[in-house]
């Protein structure tokens, strides 16, 4: 589904990705785990398009096609999904008109017709029973004095309402109580089919836990430095990063 | 090119044809103001950014030298506002006040509009004489007093008390310049008195393609428990410019609710005044300016805390493109005697294109300690990480951008009153956003 070969990025004249190979195949769980400023969320905005990355080397396909060639709405379309680290608050615009857009921009790309307003309504819904949002949530403007966790709970139902084929969680976690993070895991778990994938971007075990990630990589210097199960996980969970750096920088050194 | 000689010759003859006129002499102390200000220049302070003297680079037609406009109701249909049908109509073409053009919908005992001399003669002469050319004391320079030299064709709107007109007054400003480059100096006196509900809406249009430059002062005086709106609605075309005053005295302790907005023009200059005169006053001044290809705005407010306890808040707003010039000058005064005085002023302006520029100042001058006064300003961009975020969504980064910028008026747009004014100037917010896009 989606193939990540030898990607550089900077930004302003700063090197962060030095190199990253991925593959990620249709039905799979990745994580992607690294200390902070490794280049984590660098990754995940090449990936959704971010214009200030400057990608200097590498190449990225995403159901057979150029990945890096399209612009940030095509990628939506053809069904990547970058759920944010930081929601950004955007006052004066309505959550709901928004999603709204958004579902039939992607339903144009396709060549479908747009949804009518009892359908729409009807989706809506449903997505928020599973997630347990509250419609008052919803008619607010986007994000605008949500809590933390509210944030990325609105990140998850936009996710549910776009039905994407790869989904990047960066660090949907954070600022999530365990009750929330519960009903977030469960309502992505929800998600999940033989045709979609996940790219979990975490600093913890604890959402890995929910999602029980096929392959867990860590990203150090803006390189995958080791890749492995999810026990590689659990290794870091108790050991934190530090034997990982070692190495990394012993083979640097060399 | 217009030079003051000219201007000499026209009062002259306007004082000659008019000698028993009760209004000459305030229009001779404008022309000796005249005189000695003459035109400002950019070394004048308060025209530091706007160089209207250029504007007086085009010859003009003085309105007495022309006879009557032929525009007729039919012409004036097309420029119409929305909930024209429910709204008392006053018509000024070519800066005269024009009682056939205009439609009443109020019943006498609601509304009294005169023509400003017959008003200056009959049972409200102190009120003429009390108040107009109150605006003289607080704007000094040449261009006021011009407009005051040659008030002639003015109207006087006085609404009684106990009166809660329930029909908006509806003031255009027309300029027929399809013949000629038309000078229009319209003035007005509005008087209202207490306990009223009034809302004023004044507009500008000019008819055919030669240069307009509209002079305009609407002097306003609010008694005791009125609660007054006023809506200035700014969207001409390139060949038009204004300098246009309102000048609101709250005699009374009262409220005043006032939005101007600014879509097109050539170069605008808008005195946007209030003074507290009583204890307990309240306003609130919003602007919202939305501007592309040459315009040139230029917002002055003035809140004057004469007395104590008011309470006064301003945001103006704004969205520049192409080579647009914006400039906002918010001056807030509170006077020794005014202790107790809230007063807020916010300038918000988004710069769509390089060639765009924004000068925007406050100016407070505070004589009273027992006050809270605050202003800020801030001048961006178009926020990148909103941009990213709606189109990470699949969002077209043009619709992106419309939804931002009309998200960024919108909460001066909800300022705007009465519903089917609100609905017309949210459309055409909507086709220029949309004609912005890149
Ligand atoms: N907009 C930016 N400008 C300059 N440096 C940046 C910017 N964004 C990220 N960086 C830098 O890139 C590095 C990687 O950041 P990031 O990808 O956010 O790391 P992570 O998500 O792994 O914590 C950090 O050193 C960070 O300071
Ligand atoms: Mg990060």
């Amino acid at each position: 589904m989606l193939s990540i070969t030898n990607i550089h990025a900077s930004i302003e004249g700063k090197q962060i990705l030095n190199g990253i190979n991925l593959s990620i195949q249709a039905g799979e769980i990745h994580a992607i785990m690294g200390p902070n400023g490794s280049g984590k969320s660098t990754l995940a905005a090449v990936l959704a398009g971010r214009e200030q990355y400057e990608v200097t080397e590498g190449a990225v396909t995403f159901l057979q096609k150029d990945l890096l060639e399209m612009s940030p709405e095509d990628r939506a379309r053809e069904g990547v999904f970058l759920a944010f680290q930081y929601p950004v608050e955007i006052p004066g615009v309505s959550t709901t008109n928004f999603i709204k857009a958004a579902v039939n921009e992607k339903r144009k790309y396709r060549g479908e017709e747009p949804l009518d307003a009892v359908s729409f309504m009807k989706l809506m819904k449903e997505k928020m029973a599973m997630l347990r949002i509250d419609q008052s949530l919803l008619s607010r403007s986007i994000n605008e004095g949500f809590s933390g966790g509210e944030k990325k709970r609105n990140e998850i139902f936009q996710m549910a309402m776009l039905e994407p084929k790869l989904m990047i969680l960066d660090e949907m976690d954070s600022g999530l109580d365990i009750d929330a993070l519960r009903i977030v895991a469960n309502g992505i778990n929800k998600l999940r089919n033989e045709n979609n994938a996940i790219l979990i971007i975490t600093h913890y075990q604890r959402l890995l836990d929910y999602l029980q990630p096929d392959f867990v990589h860590v990203l150090y210097n803006g390189r995958i430095v080791r890749s492995g199960t999810k026990e590689l996980a659990m290794e870091l969970e108790e050991n934190g990063y530090d034997f990982i750096k070692e190495e990394a920088n012993l083979i640097t050194a060399e | 090119m217009m030079n003051l000689s000219d201007f000499k010759d026209h009062f002259e003859q306007l004082q000659t044809e008019n000698p028993e006129s009760p209004i000459a002499q305030i229009r001779l102390e404008g022309f000796h103001a005249f005189d000695k200000a003459g035109l400002p220049t950019k070394r004048n302070e308060e025209w530091k950014y706007t160089d209207i003297g250029k504007l007086f680079n085009n010859e003009y037609r003085f309105v007495a030298d022309i006879s009557d406009s032929s525009l007729t109701s039919t012409d004036v249909d097309a420029i119409r506002l929305p909930g024209h049908l429910e709204a008392n109509e006053i018509v000024f073409v070519n800066g005269r006040f024009m009682p056939v053009l205009s439609k009443f919908r109020s019943p006498q005992g609601q509304l009294t509009v005169l023509p400003l001399e017959d008003a200056a003669r009959g049972i409200y002469k102190e009120m003429v004489r009390e108040h107009l050319g109150c605006s003289s004391a607080y704007i000094k320079d040449g261009i006021h007093a011009l407009n005051t030299s040659f008030i002639n064709g003015g109207v006087f709107i006085y609404i009684p008390k106990e009166q809660e007109l329930n029909h908006p007054l509806y003031i255009y400003h027309i300029s027929d310049a399809r013949q000629y480059n038309i000078l229009s100096q319209p003035r007005s006196l509005i008087y209202i008195e207490r306990n009223t509900k009034v809302q004023l809406v004044e507009t500008f249009s000019t008819i055919g393609t030669s240069e307009c430059f509209t002079n305009q002062v609407m002097e306003v005086v609010v008694h005791n428990n009125a609660v007054v709106e006023y809506y200035k609605i700014q969207n001409e075309t390139a060949n038009a410019s204004q300098v246009s005053t309102t000048h609101i005295r709250q005699t009374g302790r009262s409220y005043v609710h006032a939005v101007t907005v600014t879509l097109n023009g050539g170069m605008i200059r808008n005195n946007m005044n209030v003074v507290m005169e009583a204890a307990g006053n309240e306003a609130h001044l919003f602007g919202l300016y939305i501007l592309n290809g040459h315009t040139h705005l230029d917002n002055h407010t003035l809140v004057d805390n004469v007395k104590p306890n008011c309470f006064s808040n301003e945001l103006y707003k704004g969205i520049l493109d192409n080579e647009t010039i914006g400039v906002f000058n918010g001056k807030i005064m509170v006077r020794p005697d005014a202790q107790k005085t809230n007063a807020y002023q916010t300038n918000k302006n988004i710069l769509l294109s390089d060639d765009a520029t924004i000068n925007t100042k406050p100016q407070l001058e505070i004589f009273a300690d027992d006050v809270k006064c605050s202003h800020g300003c801030t001048v961006g961009q178009l926020d990148e990480n909103a941009l990213f975020y709606l189109r990470a969504r699949g969002i077209p980064k043009s619709d992106a951008q419309e939804l931002l910028l009309k998200a960024f008026a919108l909460d001066i747009l909800d300022q705007i009153k009465p519903e089917l004014l609100r609905g017309y100037i949210e459309q055409l917010i909507t086709e220029r956003l949309s004609v912005n896009k890149k």
